[in-house]
């Protein structure tokens, strides 16, 4: 499997996460010549030190303000292993940016300000890394600095996430004492914390599970796009069906179901493109795990389509046109109870009706309360009747078919993240 | 440090060519007219590359547009024309020279090209009604480049609103859009150009020779060397002298720089793309020097 590690920043806004960014890369090594002189131009002309955010903060906006306000992407790899980060942005107001960073994740660093401790954006985004099930989380207590390396303030912040984490579902997470600023344990070990024995954050992060595999699960392959060239050679009859294989392993000769239609057949090949500078082909090849982009031909000649998924006979999800989900609401419009919206669910787009609001997260108790709205940023509980049955699993079983997106119709705005409840229903 | 990446990388490239496929799976069956923006530059050939395989063993059902700045290397319209006749591909092009020739662009002070192919971009979209366009933008080339989605919206203008732009969760990509809208995707946008480099190797797709090491009439000037060419002459007091060379990015011949190198072959490209201390805009693109924000405010217009 590929050692490419996903990592996401989190926390409220002036916690440091741009800055432990810019550290994090400068300390690697990952910041070439030009960047740096950069950097430099633009903090000595605004009178300051080297400024580390700048270095993410890419956006003319960001800069004049000295905020986050959407995800900056980064690529950098170590010895050990290559990394993407999502830098995020902590402004309450921006909470869809982080969204958008962490639900490809496979872990966020949460930062906390060593000195004012836990504040609502850090359960929020705490509540989001656990809806999402990001695979690890982990706490940066930052300006440790700033509180005189205290031992004590560390290890009571550290008590009070892991106390929220607790509620919200989300396993023990590691905390590690750092300065973006100065560098203390984000690459290099810190002298001033002595009463510290963990990991630095590159250390953890180098030694961290990649992405969950699942390649072990039961077969899921969404149909995107069919192939038929009807041209005048060997391809003439050729009909393939596209997709990324979601989870499992796909083998010739596999017996399988189309859904929605619930026809069985079996998997007569999979193709894997051959392509030189004149000719575009294909090759057979005996099997494909999740995660792959591959075409496959099916044994019988059914109404297969763009929406189809194609799934292990021996685990069929069936299909359902109600879902119980919990959504994340990135919309500046309320949702209420009656709205139309479409749902994208796979390759499947279909129109859907908000039959019922069930609740939502209280970030102050972290219990669920009664809604009649969810607003912007809530987190909340919903049921959903769609027009077209789908395919559907629990997102804690299955990421990818428990996934789906809530669309305006109107102007195609992208209005929540929902995720398919387990059977139980239970909030996170 | 990141000589590493260059080992470890058969799974990595993998699990990037199937999410490059994916998207051009994605578009081709949501929107109508894509289009994918073909300079003969080293990331859209990759890209074409990519789409190639996603429909293989059909052809690609996408045109390609070529905003011509007509400050072009030879080597590189050469390598277009070929592909396109080879491939059977449809290419429209958008011409600069066009515009500037019945006074509706105006030749820059500087004489570079590149912020004047925004206009003819966003006329191409609008005559040939393009709902998706496929740009070869890579998010660790720059730093605006770095806040895109891979599917991102832009307005009737052309214009991106890097202040509001649409969440992007998982693989749900969202492709809706009003009329007049289009949205600009980028297949490419987790690919580093050390991946890139690495892809070109093991896939042994050809590139324009230019990208190779050759000798070149070249003089310097803000510290880039510059092609003595139609299109670029020394001023007083720049000399001129044979180098080897090669181009790490191919653009407008006016602004883009070569670099030193002997590097001849994919594989040497790697080595020495690793090991470089500058990015490759930086190392060879004026036009992003101008200011902080150079390529955002390019970008808002509606640049690539």
């Amino acid at each position: 499997m590929s050692t490419l590690l996903r990592l996401a920043t989190a926390g409220s806004v002036d916690d440091g996460k741009s800055t432990l960014v810019g550290r994090l890369l400068h300390d690697c090594k990952a910041i070439l010549a030009d960047q740096i002189a950069h950097v430099k131009t633009v903090s000595e002309a605004r009178g300051g030190d080297f400024d580390f955010a700048l270095l993410t903060d890419g956006l003319r906006a960001e800069r004049e303000q000295g905020i986050t306000i959407d995800v900056a992407y980064r690529y950098f790899a170590t010895d050990k292993r290559s990394f993407i980060l999502a830098d995020c942005p902590g402004h309450v107001q921006y909470t869809r940016n982080t969204v958008t960073g962490a639900s490809t994740a496979d872990v966020v660093i949460i930062l906390v300000d060593a000195r004012h401790g836990v504040l609502e954006q850090t359960r929020r985004h705490l509540a989001v890394a656990g809806l999402l099930r990001v695979p690890h989380v982990v706490l940066a207590v930052n300006k440790i600095d700033l509180v005189g390396y205290d031992e004590a303030g560390f290890t009571k912040i550290a008590k009070d996430v892991n106390e929220v984490a607790d509620q919200l579902g989300i396993a023990h997470i590691q905390a590690i004492p750092v300065s973006a600023l100065v560098g203390d344990n984000v690459v290099d070990r810190s002298a001033h914390t002595p009463w510290y024995d963990g990991p630095t954050l590159l250390e953890l992060l180098e030694n961290a599970s990649g992405r969950i595999d699942n390649s072990q699960q039961p077969l899921r392959f969404p149909v995107q796009y069919v192939i038929r060239p009807q041209t005048d050679d060997e391809y003439r009859d050729y009909r393939g069906y596209t997709g990324t294989v979601a989870s499992g392993t796909v083998s010739v000769g596999d017996q399988v179901i189309v859904l929605p239609a619930g026809r069985r057949t079996s998997i007569a090949g999979i193709d894997r493109p051959v392509v030189t500078a004149t000719s575009t082909t294909v090759v057979e090849r005996p099997s494909a795990v999740a995660g792959e982009a591959v075409t496959v031909r099916l044994a019988d000649d059914l109404d297969v389509a763009r929406g189809s998924v194609i799934v292990d006979a021996e685990a069929s999800p069936g299909t359902r046109r109600e879902l119980a989900a919990t959504v994340s609401w990135l919309a500046d419009r309320p949702l209420t109870v009656g709205a139309r919206v479409l749902i994208k669910h796979t390759t499947t787009t279909a129109q859907a009706i908000v039959t019922k609001i069930t609740g939502a997260l209280d970030l102050d108790t972290l219990g669920v309360i009664d809604a009649t709205e969810l607003a912007l940023n809530d987190i909340g509980k919903v049921q959903l009747k769609i027009a077209a049955p789908l395919a559907a699993d629990p997102y804690s079983s299955n990421a990818i078919t428990g996934s789906f997106l809530l669309i305006d119709a109107h102007d195609g705005w992208t209005l929540a993240a929902g995720m398919i409840d387990d059977e139980e229903g239970e909030l996170l | 440090m990141r000589v590493a990446h260059v080992t470890a990388l058969v799974t990595e490239l993998d699990a990037l060519e199937s999410e490059s496929i994916f998207v051009f799976r994605e578009v081709a069956a949501e929107f109508e007219r894509p289009v994918i923006l073909f300079s003969g530059g080293k990331d859209s050939i990759v890209m074409l590359h990519l789409a190639r395989k996603a429909f293989s063993p059909a052809g690609v059902p996408f045109t390609l547009l070529h905003v011509d700045t007509g400050h072009n290397f030879p080597e590189v319209l050469a390598y277009r024309d070929a592909v396109i006749e080879q491939l059977g591909l449809r290419l429209e092009v958008a011409s600069v020279e066009d515009y500037i020739a019945d006074g509706r662009l105006r030749e820059r002070a500087d004489g570079t090209r590149n912020p004047l192919q925004t206009v003819p971009l966003l006329d191409a979209i609008n005559k040939h009604r393009f709902d998706a366009v496929f740009g070869g933008g890579r998010r660790d080339e720059e730093r605006a480049r770095a806040k895109e989605r891979i599917f991102s919206l832009r307005d009737e203008f052309g214009q991106w609103d890097p202040r509001n732009q649409r969440p992007e969760l998982w693989s749900l990509y969202n492709g809706k859009h009003r009329p007049g809208e289009h949205v600009r995707v980028f297949p490419l946008s987790n690919w580093t150009e050390l991946d890139v480099w690495n892809y070109i190797e093991r896939e042994e797709i050809p590139l324009p020779s230019i990208y190779y090491a050759h000798e070149r009439d070249v003089f310097e000037r803000d510290g880039m060397l510059l092609a003595v060419g139609p299109y670029s002459q020394p001023r007083s007091g720049e000399s001129v002298g044979k180098r080897i060379v090669r181009y790490r990015t191919v653009g407008d011949m006016s602004c883009t720089g070569a670099v030193a190198s002997t590097a001849g072959s994919p594989a040497e490209v790697v080595v020495e793309v690793a090991a470089s201390t500058l990015t490759e805009r930086g190392a060879t693109r004026a036009d992003d020097r101008v200011s902080e924000a150079a390529m955002e405010d390019r970008k808002r217009e509606g640049y690539f």
